[in-house]
């Protein structure tokens, strides 16, 4: 045993220090950030990139197909020419544009339903993990929550609010928070056995300093992987959502609800929900190879069984 | 002599390139015959798990490679078969027994087609007479009632009965070749004896040669023919047992078999008068295994402490004997308030403090500081040493500055370069970790130290300086020490009393001298007579 013991721990000691430059290795994690950065950059900079008002209908530019040319009538009366790129939707509203600035919610969504459930959970999961009266009841009410399907439990908490960003982040975060505290519940149980929290335990360290010091660091590099997922499952729900009618209201262009307004006319006219879905396949693909990739690279015993 | 079973020349197991040195084994030559016992000791990293591992074919690949000698089996060349030829060859010329018998068993598996696997893979056999083999081969291991455990599966057996069955799977097609990795490490020493003496008959019974790798020179004292002494991947001697063990020609050798506590213990000055630092009275702790929130009806009830009853006195050291489920650690525990006992008191400088709340606990933590097993895990990977020392006496309103002082003060005391502070965990050798933690418990200057199999995990040579500085410090700073340990040798060496623990109640207890010169309880005679290598006079040193 004391051949094996000392090289799996320096290898988790140093899997700490060179996770950077494992990462940065590792091709799911290359290819993968490069594309949610690209998503990034495109959704900030999307008034700059020859978008024009995503809102703005048009009857007379009906659904018009990728590549059309159309005249743009600017407020000082002086007209500009510019095209469709990829098309036009049935108000005639300008699709490149909507993909666009739909990448915004998408990722808004993504990001924040990834933190707040991971905060969430690793709050609820340290409690439930260490502190034992605590435990069966949080989990129980886990257990209950995971017993609901997700979009259902989304659905009716979008329609008891207004529907809107807020109530739609809200709806998808509260089914993923038990997945999180699962995670972090059992990795807190495996660490308050380790001698060197007993240690700090017998050295009069206060228990919110004990978890924060000793306990909390074992936690974030699977909360990293796992919030990645959580990320890429929320932009999917959303768009769900959103096709389904009840996420954003369709005055805010979002993926889903681009593809929504789309299914009508979907035999004739494609690209009102191809190039909405290939964003946002494109999208989740590549956060969950950075997901896959960032596991591997911060767990050294993970990329060895591949 | 017969021709050897097995024999390896100048046999070289090389290192991957970045390793902290070339070759895990160099030039090692030496022969085993039919029914002889050839026991390879050495202390960890000395290469001796590797020499098993390339005779079996199983060396890890990509990581270590047979890069010269040769290995000859019965006088066929193993170096240069097939993965496909070696195959055939393990389970019937050769088989292996490991160390854990628990992992090493599958344990979806039931244990008449483990033991049968080899049969499966190597014979033709029909179903009947398959298990009728296998019968036959469980009666020979002595393992009991063996019509209903070919139906078990492991984890129903006890240790001790799942070692047997790995020997039963290994010997089931009576290989000529036995290699056993440790076979007894993780068993308790009175299961040891046992597994020692069976493989000791059937070794003769069916005159297979053994391969036998151990650190332990008890153990080498009580089983070998010949021993091969390795370090860092070298032979330092070879020789018949009486002349490795009595007269080594090497001073390595010396070296390690001085290292081995003796069983004699040396004579101490009694401590009866100085003052009783720790005392339980009817110390129990029970656990309810199942049971909880939704669960129907109770769980069952195991009795992990029973009424334990002890005193340390300051400048003391007491020892706590038993084998493993004794509730040797369970009185640990408590005593360290890990975890609060069922019922009974624990007197600290006359205060209980058995059911106080964890508020109350603070100037406790201060009293009575714990040293773990196992150092690899003792201290925080992600932290560096000295905010390990220091985090007890900043708890306590000691400034940084302060602290850190006296941790290099510390340092020094226990032998370790004060300027390595700001190292972490992992550059630490594992006895060097343990004493870091006994630097780490001296922080926050404890009047008992309770040391939990605190050096159990170590190699004997590092063992027996831990110990040295565990006694020191007892001296120095006047410590109550609470010493676990399941280790008579160690025991006899630095206990002043010892109380002899079984299934969670104390049998016997007494002066370590007079406990050793004449044990009382059943129990302690079986522990005593289960020590491996009593007929051997180890320990020169003190």
């Amino acid at each position: 045993m004391s051949a094996q013991a000392p090289s799996s721990f320096v290898a988790s000691a140093a899997a700490g220090r060179g996770a950077l430059r494992l990462a940065t290795r590792n091709s799911g994690v290359v290819i993968g950030g490069l594309i949610v950065l690209a998503m990034i950059a495109i959704a900030i900079l999307a008034p700059f990139l020859g978008t024009v008002d995503p809102t703005e209908i048009n009857p007379a530019l009906r659904n018009k197909l990728p590549g059309a040319e159309r005249t743009i009538r600017l407020d000082d009366g002086t007209t500009r020419s510019s095209t469709f790129i990829m098309g036009s939707d049935s108000l005639g509203r300008d699709v490149y544009s909507r993909v666009l600035y739909g990448a915004r919610i998408s990722l808004v969504i993504g990001a924040s339903v990834a933190l707040l459930s991971v905060a969430g959970g690793l709050a609820i999961g340290m409690i439930a993990g260490y502190f034992r009266w605590a435990d069966a009841v949080v989990m129980r009410i886990m257990d209950g929550l995971m017993a609901i399907p997700a979009i259902l439990l989304a659905i009716a908490l979008v329609s008891l609010s207004r529907a809107g960003l807020l109530a739609v982040i809200v709806a998808i975060t509260i089914p993923e928070i038990p997945r999180v505290v699962r995670l972090v519940r059992s990795i807190v149980l495996s660490v308050r056995e380790e001698p060197y929290v007993e240690a700090a335990v017998t050295a009069g360290t206060s228990v919110p300093l004990l978890l924060w010091r000793h306990v909390l660091p074992n936690t974030i590099a699977p909360l990293i992987v796992q919030g990645t997922f959580i990320c890429a499952s929320a932009i999917l729900v959303e768009a769900i959502l959103s096709f389904l009618g009840i996420g954003i209201p369709t005055s805010t262009p979002t993926w889903g609800n681009i593809m929504a307004e789309g299914r009508q006319f979907f035999r004739i006219f494609p690209h009102n929900i191809f190039f909405p879905g290939v964003f946002l396949a494109l999208t989740v693909l590549a956060i969950n190879m950075l997901g896959d990739g960032l596991r591997d690279a911060l767990d050294p015993k993970m990329a060895k069984r591949v | 002599m017969a021709d050897p079973v097995l024999a390896l020349d100048d046999l070289t197991v090389s290192l991957p390139a970045h390793g902290d040195r070339a070759r895990a084994v160099e030039n090692l030559s030496f022969t085993v015959g039919p029914g002889e016992i050839v026991c390879v000791v050495g202390e960890s990293g000395s290469g001796k798990s590797v020499t098993a591992q390339a005779v079996m074919g199983l060396l890890p690949k990509g990581q270590l490679s047979l890069t010269g000698g040769s290995i000859r089996l019965l006088g066929d060349e193993l170096a240069t078969k097939s993965a496909a030829e070696l195959r055939a060859l393990r389970g019937s010329r050769m088989a292996m027994v490991f160390q854990e018998p628990m992992t090493a068993l599958n344990p979806v598996i039931r244990i008449g087609d483990q033991i049968g696997e080899a049969l499966e893979i190597h014979t033709s056999l029909s179903g009947a007479d398959k298990r009728a083999r296998v019968l036959d081969i469980m009666r020979a291991v002595q393992l009991p009632d063996v019509e209903a455990l070919i139906d078990a599966y492991p984890h129903q057996l006890s240790g001790g009965q799942r070692q047997r069955v790995m020997i039963a799977s290994a010997i089931i097609l009576d290989p000529a070749l036995l290699i056993a990795d440790e076979p007894t490490t993780a068993l308790d020493v009175t299961t040891q004896a046992q597994i020692l003496r069976l493989i000791r008959e059937l070794q003769v019974r069916r005159n297979t040669g053994v391969l036998f790798i151990t650190h332990d020179f008890g153990v080498v004292a009580d089983i070998a023919h010949r021993v091969v002494v390795m370090e860092k991947g070298r032979v330092v001697e070879i020789g018949a047992k009486e002349e490795v063990l009595r007269r080594p020609r090497e001073a390595y050798t010396r070296m390690l078999i001085d290292a081995v506590p003796g069983l004699a213990p040396p004579a101490r000055a009694a401590m009866d008068q100085s003052a009783v630092a720790l005392e339980t009275r009817s110390l129990s702790k029970i656990y309810s295994v199942g049971g909880g929130f939704l669960s129907l009806g109770k769980g069952r009830v195991v009795n992990a402490a029973k009424d334990v009853s002890l005193t340390v006195r300051r400048g003391e050291t007491l020892g706590v004997v038993g084998e493993s489920g004794s509730g040797k650690s369970t009185v640990a525990r408590c005593v360290m308030r890990l975890i609060e006992p069922t019922g009974g008191d624990i007197l600290v400088h006359g205060e209980n403090i058995a059911h106080m709340s964890s508020s109350q606990l603070r100037a406790h933590r201060k009293r009575a500081q714990i040293v773990f097993q196992d150092p690899y895990r003792s201290l925080n990977p992600r932290r560096t040493i000295g905010e390990a020392i220091i985090e007890g006496p900043v708890n306590f309103g000691a400034s940084r500055e302060q602290a850190t002082t006296r941790a290099r003060e510390l340092m020094a005391l226990v032998g370790l370069s004060p300027d390595s502070l700001d190292r972490y965990p992992h550059q630490f050798s594992g006895g060097q970790r343990q004493r870091i933690c006994i630097a780490r418990a001296l922080a926050m200057e404890p009047d008992i130290l309770v040391a939990d199999e605190a050096v159990s995990a170590l190699d004997v040579s590092v063992q027996a300086q831990v110990l040295e500085l565990l006694d020191d410090v007892r001296k120095r700073f006047d410590l109550a020490v609470l010493f676990i340990t399941h280790d008579l040798r160690v025991a006899a060496q630095v206990c002043d009393r010892i109380v002899v623990m079984l299934k969670g109640e104390i049998v016997e207890q007494g002066p370590t001298a007079a406990l050793f010169r004449a044990p009382q309880h059943d129990y302690t005679k079986k522990l005593f007579a289960a020590a491996p290598g009593r007929d051997y006079a180890f320990g020169g040193r003190t």
